[in-house]
């Protein structure tokens, strides 16, 4: 069974929905032992770096998710959900984030525009995450004001460039995130969402 | 690299699509969920939803399309009209809709900006500025465009920003309808003021209008009703023509 962490972040029900699409059930949770029993996890979200990790911390979450983590479970995390992974953000000074991923998330500088809104080209920089089945310069839909940045460059699976590349993607281990929305990005990104949760290693 | 977004609108009343739309093989040419399907099969980067006669009544309708829109359509939708509090954003953002876009609401009270940002983040926000050139400058209306504010549409457009919306949809009320272009002067003002992404809306009326406004008007998207749905054009026409202008856009799919 795949469960969708639903930790009051915006937008989790859309990629519940996506996956009903796709033929495949999920549960959205907040209860650590439907959590723990779960064969996937995934880690949606939208929002506040923050005011999310405030309620993943509250709730006791936080440690839930990382004792999953640990142990191996296929995790997924998207947009808010890949930030999180890492262990700090601009967004929230001072606030840890879950530390999974080595690095903090930083502000797009201006000139541009802020959020990047819109179809952003991905290219795959490095094998062995469920990027690999995405064709060469395929779009996906992105909407963030912060960007990843990996403290260890082989933790980065694919970039995209607004002005520069930024991490679009990210595996280590059992972990995959991606900074975009497959859930929203159309064929491409219901087809990237089947290979999440379809048996190759996420 | 980003692209430049086509965004056709459905103009919705009572959970139907409302101007006569064009396209073969459909069921239901009023049904904005099949429409839905068939903007996204050929290519649409966005869709937007505008309740054109936002009533209470109306409300319920809205929602049960929001629902059903979300449940098979899986690219961004926005949906405007009538919205007036946070809790009607709440509610049509529970449905299923990515974005909600601001109008009058908006003009009346730039504090619910503030407050809608606050709870569902800059990224949820479009502010609509309906706009008209009044004795040489661009003032913003209301009421579609009826009546005029006496307020400068680039220093609301630069407030509204800064108040935490996360995207402007400019539309040139002196432009819409007349399928003689976008407002290039006015969008340019707008986007070259602030530091979020903007829309263009009102006037498209041939296939290199929409390469002119980026080019001309510095827009980040471009919105379009009639000309898509009386089948003047095809979004792929749209973007062959950006593309070999050299505006970057997503491809479109081979339309089913």
């Amino acid at each position: 069974m795949i469960a969708i962490v639903d930790y009051g972040a915006g937008n989790v029900a859309s990629v519940h929905k996506a996956l009903a699409h796709l033929g495949q059930d999920s549960i959205l949770t907040a209860d650590p032992a439907i959590l723990r029993s779960a064969e996937r996890l995934l880690f949606p979200g939208q929002g506040h770096f923050g005011q999310a990790m405030a309620r993943l911390r509250e709730t006791g979450l936080d440690r839930v998710l990382l004792g999953i983590i640990e142990r191996g479970t296929p995790f997924v995390g998207i947009c808010l959900g890949l930030q999180l992974l890492f262990e700090a953000s601009d967004e929230a000074p001072g606030v840890p984030g879950l530390g999974v991923l080595r690095g903090r998330c930083m502000a797009f500088a201006a000139p541009r525009k802020v959020p990047q809104i819109g179809w952003n080209s991905v290219r795959v920089v490095r094998p062995g995450s469920p990027m690999d089945t995405v064709a060469a310069g395929e779009h996906f839909y992105f909407v963030h004001t912060y960007h990843a940045v990996a403290a260890e460059p082989q933790d980065v699976v694919a970039v995209a460039d607004y002005d520069g590349d930024f991490t679009a993607a990210v595996q280590k281990d059992n972990v995959f995130a991606a900074q975009f929305h497959p859930e929203k990005s159309g064929r491409a990104g219901l087809a990237l969402l089947r290979a999440c949760v379809g048996g190759l290693p996420c | 690299m980003l692209t430049r977004r086509v965004i056709p609108c459905l103009d919705i009343q009572a959970g139907r699509v409302v101007k006569g739309v064009n396209f073969l093989g459909l069921r239901d040419a009023g049904d904005p969920v099949e429409l839905a399907e068939r903007y996204d099969a050929e290519g649409a980067d966005e869709l937007t939803f505008l309740d054109i006669r936002a009533s209470d009544q109306g409300r319920d309708i809205l929602l049960d399309l929001v629902t059903r829109v979300s449940q098979r359509l899986f690219i961004p939708f926005t949906v405007g009209g009538g919205l007036r509090s946070v809790e009607d954003m709440r509610a049509v953002l529970l449905a299923g809709a990515d974005k909600v876009s601001l109008g009058t609401a908006a003009v009346r009270d730039p504090q619910l900006i503030a407050r809608a940002a606050n709870q569902f983040g800059n990224q949820c926000i479009v502010v609509s500025l309906d706009v008209r050139r009044i004795a040489g400058r661009f003032e913003l209306t209301s009421h579609g465009g009826r009546e005029p504010t006496g307020i400068d549409a680039v220093a609301f457009a630069s407030q509204v920003a800064a108040l935490g919306a996360g995207e402007l949809l400019v539309n040139d009320m002196d432009a819409d309808g007349t399928e003689r272009g976008f407002g290039h002067e006015l969008n340019r003002k707008i986007a070259d003021a602030v530091r979020i992404p903007i829309i263009a809306s009102g006037g498209a009326g041939k296939v290199a209008d929409f390469a002119d406004a980026v080019i001309e008007g510095h827009v980040d998207a471009v919105l379009a009703a009639s000309v898509f749905h009386y089948r003047k054009m095809t979004i792929a026409e749209v973007k062959e023509d950006m593309a070999r202008r050299g505006v970057p856009v997503r491809p479109t799919y081979v339309a089913s």
